[in-house]
């Protein structure tokens, strides 16, 4: 178990998706099909939708809010994500998101070297506690 | 640790001001605690970085804006849009996405926000003084206030940059704060040839390395010319920007809060020392280009950030009299289209030359380049990170001479030479 700081609270499950890279969701995510769109991108192809994902950082474009909230209601959003430091332009597309009645995406702040030891797709519960559970 | 709110804030949030500003107010304070601020910061003008429709969830969150009584509470500019309004025919896309589009836009310009539609604000009359709190978004724009201005922004997102507009308040923290503002890399580029220091071309390469080297760590480059220019530290900053989150980057001697090394090194407890190398240098240059050994290119795009009128002063004198054999697109500020419109002569040599000016948006952000694919060249570095997921074009970067000459004849033709040491 990995215990995080709460940056937006909620609970969720899905396959552990570790990116090997940072990546700019705007530029980086098809914002209707939640995929890997940045052909520089390591997991360039790979689906981020319905996964616990965990990201080295994010980077580039400040529109990636926009492609948050677009990736949410088109329902292909991650369904958790799990940071190495706090990032406000993702947590605005879920706030936002959240405000227009749409759903949420809990988002924590973790010691990404915790999850090292976690296989790729492996099946995780986070809790609005906090923590990231194997299941 | 809790956020203090004044009493005018408070006010404010529970909807005393109106139901936009409590919504920007609910949104701030969310991101506020976040991002672990202890309060909120009075701003003095804000970049709004909402108007480019990425899906119709944007359009929603600006015209409940509109719907609920919005409107910006300090001198705000706006950032490209999905289309070019002054040229309707530009952008290929549905009549209904265009529409959704089109209101997104609108929407903005309606809660107050200035039509400016551009990712250069400063550029267009829109300058921060040294020191100023301000709420900007787009990555190069908030790099550049930073950076080359010296004002105080954090890295907005779309959404935030219009709430803090509304509330006419950011979140006191990271980089509106001085001590965070210390860099904690310090790059050494005195051994970088001076005649390569002097090209262009060098920058979006030196900011494409520095994004990916240091992420978002705040830098200060020594041993840059003090001559370095206003359009070179743009295109440093939005190629950092792109490959990184940088959003503060000090040139020793040039930019405004770096006169020397120890005014932004002299806090800091542990500081990373890089120097660069030819081969740092020349793996940027690579990475820049998708499709290297391609002979042949499609199109040529250049204005990302927008151009400058010192940039379009300088495409025009190596397009005078020529013919493009490729499509050649500027992107630009519908301000700096009409400062060239002021001029006559420029702008019509520029088009019989068959340059192709875009206001308003870019060819990276909304369908404009032809369907059919194929090698884009650029001297952007933000063009060149982002055009191949973007737009599914190959990339070949070089300079603005290298880009033209390459037009004229429709084959990759490309100085090396400056390249080698």
């Amino acid at each position: 178990m990995v215990e995080g700081r709460v940056l937006i609270p909620g609970n969720a499950e899905g396959r552990f998706l570790r990116l090997q890279a940072p990546i700019s969701l705007w530029g980086g995510i098809d914002p209707v099909s939640g995929i890997v769109i940045d052909p520089r991108h390591p997991d360039y192809g790979v689906s981020i939708g319905g996964a616990v994902l965990a990201m080295p950082g994010a980077v580039g474009s400040s529109s990636s809010s926009a492609v948050m909230l677009e990736l949410l209601r088109e329902g292909n959003a991650p369904s958790a994500i799990l940071m190495a430091s706090a990032d406000a332009i993702l947590a605005i597309g879920i706030l936002v998101s959240v405000e227009l009645g749409y759903s949420t995406c809990p988002v924590l702040e973790v010691e990404l070297s915790a999850l090292d030891g976690t296989p790729q797709g492996t099946l995780l519960r986070v809790t609005s506690e906090g923590r990231v559970i194997r299941l | 640790m809790t956020l203090h709110l004044t009493t005018e804030e408070r006010a404010f949030l529970v909807g005393d001001h109106g139901e936009a500003v409590s919504l920007a107010m609910r949104i701030l304070v969310s991101a506020a605690e976040l991002l672990g601020a202890k309060a909120l910061v009075r701003i003095t003008s804000a970049h709004i970085d909402g108007c480019l429709h990425h899906g119709d969830g944007g359009v929603e969150f600006a015209e409940k804006l509109v719907a609920t009584g919005g409107r910006v509470a300090v001198p705000t500019t706006l950032n490209v849009g999905a289309l070019d309004l002054l040229h309707p025919d530009t952008v290929r896309a549905d009549p209904s996405k265009l529409a959704m589009a089109r209101r997104q836009m609108d929407a903005y310009v309606s809660i107050g926000a200035e039509p400016t539609f551009t990712c250069a604000p400063y550029q267009v009359g829109h300058q921060p003084a040294f020191g100023e709190q301000v709420a900007w978004g787009e990555s190069n724009a908030i790099a550049f206030a930073n950076s080359v201005l010296g004002a105080r922004t954090e890295r907005y997102g779309d959404f935030l940059d219009a709430c803090c507009a509304l509330a006419g308040r950011a979140p006191l923290h990271g980089l509106h704060i001085g001590q965070n503002r210390q860099a904690t890399v310090v790059v050494d580029a005195t051994n970088v040839p001076d005649a390569l220091k002097d090209q262009d071309v060098f920058y979006p390469v030196l900011g494409s390395w520095l994004g990916l080297e240091v992420g978002r760590e705040v830098s200060v480059i020594i041993g840059l010319p003090s001559t370095v220019s206003r359009d070179q530290l743009k295109a440093l900053g939005a190629s950092a920007a792109s490959t990184g989150a940088v959003a503060l980057f000090h040139v020793a001697g040039v930019t405004p809060e770096a006169p020397n090394l120890d005014a932004v090194v002299g806090e800091t407890q542990s500081v990373d020392r890089i120097k660069l190398t030819a081969d740092m240098v020349k793996g940027a240059l690579k990475r820049l280009s998708t499709a290297d050994t391609v002979e042949r290119i499609d199109a040529v795009a250049v204005g990302s950030p927008h151009f400058s009128i010192t940039e379009f002063e300088a495409l025009l004198t190596l397009v005078r009299g020529r013919r493009m054999a490729v499509p050649f697109y500027a992107c630009t500020a519908r301000a700096t289209l009409q400062e060239l419109e002021v001029r006559g002569n420029d702008l019509l040599q520029l088009q019989e030359a068959g340059v192709e000016i875009i206001a308003d948006t870019c060819v990276v952000v909304t369908p404009i380049l032809r369907e059919s694919g194929g090698v884009l060249m650029t001297n952007s570095g933000k063009f060149a990170h982002y055009a191949p997921s973007n737009t599914g074009y190959e990339v070949v970067y070089g300079s603005l001479e290298d880009c033209v000459e390459s037009a004229v004849i429709g084959l990759v033709t490309r100085t090396e030479a400056i390249w080698s040491w």
